[in-house]
């Protein structure tokens, strides 16, 4: 096999800093639509900084990426295990990319065992292209050599298109410590595998080890350059995705970093948090840069404690957030209702994982949403957004303050794992002064102003914040009339209950209706929420250009739902939901009409509409695929 | 930074507030419970400090303790049943300027919210903390609490409580960061006053745990404490609390307590068969999470565009030919 000789090339001049050395070097370059790609090793041998930075490389090049994180569960997996495989994974197409798209297509693999967990996990297209290090070959451990070379003859077999590539050995040849620059030359592989600039390229190194010294820099640059020349000389393909040329300047971030730019961009001063998969690194995050911008990001004792703090600075004037994930939201559920009760803005933020209970902490599901709309006890009406795409996280953020404030609501946002640990471009938000919170009216009350002088139409309350003289009252979770007194007269909690529930329909009367993806009516309409958006225009988009009749909508707001819905599902024969939470299947042997639970949207949009929402789901705690969503409308435009 | 557009504002005039200014309704608790010796005393330390009742913030957790709040006519939160510890330090975090006080009950502070007790001790932020101790759940109708001595006859244990109790005090001293710990007895207010002002005073989480009477649910509980005037130890220190000649008096056993030996401070704690009644701990200098945490820029839009548009520079692929710093 070609690639299993080494390329050896003398190292010594330096090619001369111009754009020259990223012209193809005579090998015939095919042009592709898009193409997907994954760096994987052990955690800890970088190839999560290989996956980002080509991934940075192709969208400054004017491509669209879609890359995604491949996360073991555990922090230090032992190395070269099935389970263990680190990476990323980057969709680069020709045109803007909105998912991760289906299956792998080129895959350079540090040693076999992590490509095993992917071969097994059905993630390679057939007859993917493997690029295997070969180090593992010469093991002096027999076991190891063993089960290498078991694994490549078997990958042959199963029509793998196999190389097999001595990172490690040359790498060796230009630093000390293979296992510190192995993604650098891989990188470099990757720049002549798709034929990027490899000028860019290096400008990429030197802004991700922007904080390093010079040596580390040049070092990185050096082996870059190697894998781009050995791959020149030593691989027999080449790749060229064209890429439209970038006008506007782009931020290139993951979900949970976009949530926590949200947070900055929204004014608010306070995030108040407990460690939990997969929504940490938003605190992360914002632990590092809020303080910046005078905030302040408090790890709490526990989810409860965080809530409770989020919502005493909430009470205090300052909207603030509390960010978790499914099991700490269910521990937050009775101080949400706290804050419902009292009136008092919150933002709460959920990048939901798999679950029940711990579930699968680092894997993507849509399963929260009923608790949301539905939890804490009693009736606790409450505002309920998805962020469809990594630049909705931004924005929402900034939109769920502004409510929360506005209407005296808690609001929450329904992320997850999927958009976390996602990036892809979204154009440089402008800035607006009007993001951010108002300062605290510490205006006077007039005398008999009441703290919640529910408006008889909309529900609405003027609340009154400490400092505001006049104002003086006790916020309780006890049923209350307006004055905030204690009451269990009957008509006055029918009154509290009234107005906190008038708020949601005051909300509901400022949206606009969703805008459909495709024509106005046809034989199918699809129907989703949060993180699937891209992959289902995707799939939406492929069958129409097969003719047929299907359009999709998209929902941001889960509750209140906004006006129109039910005016267009009426124009479609059918109606399906495309969720990432659970639905019977209706060909199990016991399940039935009278039986069938239904995915969670499909179950809010058959209840308030009475429409007869069909849906569809997968909870494979992967995100789901355009070709398997193109599959299941496939059959059901058939039937 | 965080001052309120109404601390600049000249005070054109002095008012003096009256107790009446504090009071909010006819307190619900049952006649002869300690929490109406407590309010007694909070109101008027709120005159005597002068307190704007705007500035004012009591918040508490669930319970008969935490219907204070409704009983004052300044800012109040009522909260959830635990909670009232995280609730406030939100409230400190936002507003530093506010005055915060919490009360919270045995059940609340020691069982379903032990874990923020121990938290708030360590964040020692600047909030008066009052633990009405009455050593039973009394909202919920006689169940034991954790500081329900062994034996005690509850609903949930009719054949008495089957443990030790927990003693706050110590718990309260073993925690790092914790900067004032004080004891008060609700049948003794002049020192109950006393006691609750030194708390106001000193800059940290002010903890003061209060052994009150429920004449409802444990009417001769503390009957030999009250009975035995030798059985309550009053603690007294140049620096700390000093002991009224009439109190004194009535009062015999008292001893002299430098606030900043802890090793005293927790062997006090640890006595048995009497009350210590003072201050056990104070420690000045420990900082308050607010003040760590707390940036002191002017939070101007300005400054929060510079921020956020620094941070979009870190993530910023620019089109090719475009000047970075430029559109920067």
């Amino acid at each position: 096999m070609d690639a299993m000789t080494p390329a050896a090339q003398p190292t010594s001049a330096r090619p001369a800093e111009s754009r020259a050395d990223a012209a193809p070097s005579g090998k015939p370059a095919t042009t592709l639509k898009e193409h997907i790609v994954e760096i994987i090793s052990d955690s800890g041998e970088g190839a999560q900084r290989c996956g980002q930075s080509l991934g940075s490389i192709a969208a400054r090049m004017g491509n669209g990426i879609w890359t995604t994180e491949i996360i073991p569960a555990e922090i230090r997996p032992p190395a070269r295990s099935v389970a263990g495989a680190s990476g990323n994974r980057i969709r680069i197409g020709a045109g803007p990319v909105t998912n991760g798209g289906d299956e792998t297509d080129l895959v350079i693999a540090f040693n076999e065992q992590v490509l095993l967990g992917r071969v097994r996990g059905n993630q390679l297209k057939p007859g993917c292209t493997i690029l295997l290090e070969n180090m593992w070959r010469a093991s002096p451990d027999a076991k190891i050599a063993a089960s290498y070379i078991d694994t490549h003859d078997r990958l042959l077999k199963a029509g793998y298109r196999v190389r097999e590539i001595p990172l490690e050995a040359e790498c060796r040849r230009h630093v000390a410590d293979p296992r510190q620059g192995k993604n650098m030359f891989a990188l470099g592989m990757l720049c002549s595998i798709y034929s990027l600039d490899l000028q860019v390229a290096r400008e990429q190194i030197a802004l991700t080890f922007g904080k390093k010294d010079r040596g580390v820099i040049a070092q990185n640059v050096t082996l870059l350059e190697e894998g781009f020349k050995w791959a020149e000389a030593g691989l027999d393909f080449k790749y060229r995705i064209p890429a439209l040329r970038n006008t506007r300047p782009q931020i290139v971030v993951n979900g949970n970093t976009a949530l926590a730019l949200g947070v900055l961009a929204s004014g608010m001063e306070i995030c108040a948090m407990y460690p939990i998969t997969p929504a940490t690194s938003a605190s992360h995050y914002l632990s590092d840069v809020f303080e910046k911008v005078g905030g302040v990001v408090h790890q709490a004792e526990d989810e409860i404690a965080a809530c409770a703090f989020a919502i005493g600075a909430s009470y205090a004037g300052k909207c603030t957030v509390t960010i978790t994930s499914g099991p700490g939201y269910s521990l937050k559920q009775e101080a949400i209702g706290l804050a419902v009760m009292g009136e008092i803005p919150l933002v709460v933020v959920n990048v939901q994982r798999g679950g029940p209970s711990t579930g699968q902490p680092t894997k993507v599901e849509q399963g929260d949403l009923l608790t949301t709309l539905f939890g804490s006890h009693g009736d606790a009406p409450k505002v309920v957004m998805a962020p469809a795409t990594i630049e909705d996280c931004f924005y929402s953020v900034i939109t769920a303050r502004k409510i929360a404030e506005t209407f005296n609501m808690v609001v929450v946002i329904l992320s997850d794992a999927g958009l976390a640990t996602s990036q892809t471009p979204f154009p440089r938000p402008q800035f607006q002064e009007s993001w951010l919170a108002p300062p605290i009216d510490q205006s006077e009350v007039p005398e008999g102003a009441l703290p919640y002088a529910w408006n008889p139409t909309t529900g609405l309350a003027r609340r009154f914040i400490p400092g505001q003289p006049g104002g003086m009252h006790t916020v309780t979770g006890l049923a209350h009339d307006s004055a905030s007194h204690v009451a269990y007269d009957p008509e006055i909690n029918e009154a509290g209950i009234r107005a906190r529930s008038l708020k949601l329909a005051a909300l509901q009367k400022t949206l606009r209706p969703p805008s459909i993806f495709g024509d106005a009516e046809g034989d199918l309409l699809v129907v989703g929420w949060g993180s699937t958006k891209g992959t289902i225009e995707e799939a939406v988009g492929a069958l129409r250009e097969e003719g047929h009749k299907v359009s999709s909508m998209h929902l941001q707001f889960l509750q209140p739902m906004p006006p129109g819905i039910k005016e267009i599902m009426q124009r479609f024969r059918n109606v399906m939901t495309v969720e990432g939470n659970w639905c019977d299947r209706p060909e199990d042997e016991i399940i039935d009409e009278t039986n069938r639970r239904y995915s969670a949207l499909a179950m809010l949009l058959r209840a308030r509409y009475l429409i007869d929402v069909d849906c569809w789901s997968e909870v494979k705690g992967q995100p789901i695929k355009p070709s398997v969503v193109i599959r299941a409308l496939r059959a059901r435009l058939q039937d | 930074m965080n001052m309120a557009a109404t601390e600049c504002l000249l005070q054109l005039y002095e008012e003096r507030l009256q107790l009446e200014d504090y009071q909010s309704g006819v307190p619900r608790w049952c006649s002869g419970c300690g929490d109406n010796a407590i309010l007694a005393a909070v109101q008027r330390l709120c005159r005597d400090e002068g307190l704007r009742p705007e500035q004012t913030v009591f918040v508490s957790g669930i319970g008969c303790s935490s219907r204070f709040p409704h009983y004052m006519k300044t800012y109040g939160f009522h909260g959830i049943h635990g909670r009232a510890l995280p609730i406030a330090e939100g409230v400190k975090m936002a507003r530093p300027e506010l005055t915060v006080f919490v009360n919270t009950g045995d059940g609340d502070c020691c069982s379903i919210g032990a874990a923020h007790w121990i938290h708030a001790l360590r964040y020692n932020m600047n909030i008066t903390l009052f633990l009405h101790d009455n050593q039973i759940y009394g909202l919920t109708k006689k169940q034991v609490s954790p500081t329900s001595p062994i034996g005690t006859k509850s609903n949930t244990t009719p054949r008495g409580a089957y443990l030790e109790a927990l003693n706050p005090l110590t718990v309260t001293l073993g925690v790092q960061n914790v900067s004032f710990v004080a004891q008060a007895v609700d049948w003794i207010p002049e020192v109950l006053y006393d006691i609750v002002k030194a708390a106001y005073h000193h800059k940290g989480l002010s903890f003061v745990r209060i052994v009150q009477r429920c004449p409802e649910w444990l009417p001769k509980l503390m009957d030999p404490w009250m009975h035995d005037p030798q059985k309550v130890q009053l603690l007294h220190h140049e620096s700390a609390l000093k002991i009224s000649s009439s109190i004194a008096k009535v009062y015999k056993n008292h001893i002299e307590h430098d606030p900043l030996n802890m090793d005293r401070a927790r062997e006090i704690a640890s006595s048995t068969g009497v009350v210590p009644v003072g201050i056990l701990y104070q420690n000045p200098s420990v900082p308050c999470y607010e003040d760590i945490r707390r940036s002191s820029g002017l939070r101007t839009a300005d400054y929060v565009r510079r921020g956020l548009e620094s941070e979009f520079d870190k993530f910023t692929v620019w089109p090719e030919g475009a000047d970075g710093q430029q559109a920067a």
